[in-house]
């Protein structure tokens, strides 16, 4: 395929924008889309946002999950935003938003973070489960040292409160904690 | 309002260039998006649920200025439309808030530390934005800062937060760490030689974004960019700052020996252009705001390669935001034309040269 804006060389790059909710697709070759490029202010592309990103990058994936007609008729129970809003905002509604869609916004984490697991920072009062598994491998490291010194007497503490807090991350299992 | 008032009220601690590698380095940020478990993002509650948000925010905020704590001694609490149209935009000039922030003033506020390195947004994209912003190339002091105000504020907030994707945002862009850290650097050796677009393209190629002085949808002026990361899921805060840290140290590198050999190869070109800048500078009737920030990137490369001396380098961060359309507007006390704006700023600038001017 020839590039569409010099129709000489071949197109290699595909640029997809999104201009007031119409999608524009090119098919340019190198030399043309770096001249459009810088075109646009040195190399900053005046619009380029980020949800503008992730509206092109939503609506590149047509045929995968994210473009499914039944996806778009998804409505978020809890704030009752219309999954097809967000595709076009990139903006969700509340936090239930990521339950409700979970399935649909899987690939969007796997294409922008590359993982869908967080490992950061676990804030004290909601950390819940993951702060008291913290503090079970705390427990854990001065019992070890404890029994290294010979403190069986402090030793067995430990060993209870490392207990007490295993049932309660085994209870809230059974809720089915989040 | 003399000049030294003006320097004195309206310098943010980040524009004292007192930083490390402050000579390409202008400044570090860290910025955590977080929001209050079971209430609607902004973008999507009414306008009575965004109150509530905002008073519920606002009751932390004006508990932790009067707790005492060290970090917000002297902080204010202020609320965006109670404020004066000029002094929003003077906000958005000093990088404080966004520029989205203001533009619907209703139901927002913000928080600003004595010396404006602390600045959290409240209702923004998130409930809460907490920023911290330091000089030169700081970026783990910055989290560390930013993660101690988050602690003050979770301490009396809910968070939406979940064990799978961490800290819920708005956008899924930002879901997990809720972190953007971010640089901003002055590459004017990068820029002379042509080097910059292979720059922001090797950037990119490491999952960073490359902006411009004024963030999203902001051109790059003054051979400014700001580096960020993009990815805040999947890995830890620290992980994030230590990336963008050691990218931008190649940089660094990179922008210093590319000076030194302009300055080795080029010496008589470079300090014509930049003894040019200086001239056009002090002696300039009329100033555009592109012209400016272009002859005063000339004139920091100038202080950094020590062709200028006596001039301090914060003259450069300082005039680059001073010079701004608001704080013109601040400085002269009523609105300007754009035509009267560019008189001002001639004026503004030749008057901060002759405070702090050349020793030959």
């Amino acid at each position: 395929m020839l590039c569409e804006e010099c129709k000489s060389r071949p197109a290699s790059v595909h640029v997809t924008k999104i201009v007031n909710n119409q999608k524009v697709q090119q098919y340019l070759c190198k030399e043309c889309a770096r001249a459009k490029w810088e075109d646009m202010g040195f190399f900053m592309q005046p619009h380029l946002s980020v949800q503008s990103l992730l509206s092109g990058l939503l609506s590149g994936m047509e045929g995968t999950q994210v473009g499914t007609s039944a996806s778009a008729q998804l409505t978020c129970r809890s704030c009752g935003l219309p999954f097809s809003e967000f595709t076009r905002t990139g903006f969700l509604g509340c936090g239930e938003c990521y339950n409700q869609f979970n399935d649909e916004l899987r690939p969007i984490y796997k294409r922008i973070h590359g993982d869908y697991e967080h490992k950061g920072k676990v804030p004290v009062r909601a950390g819940g489960r993951a702060h008291v598994t913290r503090k079970i491998d705390m427990l854990r490291k001065e019992l070890q040292e404890c029994v290294a010194r010979e403190d069986y007497e402090r030793a067995a503490e430990l060993r209870d409160r490392i207990r007490a807090l295993q049932e309660e991350l085994a209870s809230s299992d059974g809720n089915g904690g989040s | 309002m003399s000049l030294k008032d003006m320097i004195r009220r309206h310098i943010s601690g980040w524009m004292n260039m007192d930083g490390p590698e402050s000579d390409v380095v202008l400044s570090s940020r860290v910025r955590l998006a977080r929001n209050l478990k079971g209430r609607k993002f902004p973008n999507r509650a009414s306008e009575a649920e965004n109150l509530e948000a905002l008073a519920e925010i606002e009751q932390v905020a004006r508990g932790l200025i009067e707790s005492g704590s060290l970090l917000l001694r002297g902080a204010r609490w202020v609320r965006v439309d109670q404020l004066q149209p000029i002094d929003r935009q003077i906000l958005v000039e000093k990088h404080l808030v966004s520029p989205q922030f203001v533009q619907e003033p209703a139901n927002r506020g913000v928080l600003l530390s004595a010396d404006e390195t602390v600045s959290t947004m409240a209702n923004e994209e998130d409930h809460l934005r907490i920023q911290t912003i330091h000089a030169g190339l700081r970026l783990g002091d910055a989290l560390d800062l930013a993660s101690q105000i988050d602690d003050m504020f979770e301490a009396s907030l809910d968070y939406e937060y979940s064990e799978r994707l961490g800290y819920i945002t708005s956008c899924p862009t930002n879901v997990g760490t809720g972190m953007r850290a971010s640089v901003m650097l002055h590459l004017p050796a990068l820029a002379m030689t042509n080097r910059l677009s292979g720059v922001v393209q090797a950037v990119s190629r490491v999952g960073m974004a490359v902006r411009g002085l004024y963030g999203e949808g902001t051109e790059s002026v003054g051979n400014i960019l700001q580096l960020s990361n993009q990815v805040s899921l999947g890995c830890s805060e620290e992980e994030i700052s230590d990336n963008l840290s050691s990218l931008t140290r190649q940089l660094i590198d990179q922008e210093r020996s590319t000076r030194e050999a302009l300055a080795r190869d080029l010496r008589r070109q470079l300090e014509d252009r930049v003894h040019r800048a200086y001239g056009t500078l002090t002696n300039a009737r009329i100033l555009s705001s592109q012209e400016a920030i272009g002859l005063l990137s000339d004139v920091k490369l100038g202080i950094d390669l020590g062709m200028l001396g006596g001039l301090d380098s914060s003259v450069f961060t300082e005039l680059l935001i001073l010079t701004r359309p608001a704080h013109l507007q601040k400085f002269i006390g009523r609105e300007l034309t754009p035509e009267e704006r560019d008189v001002c700023r001639a004026d503004l600038v030749r008057e901060r040269f002759r405070i702090d001017g050349l020793k030959e």
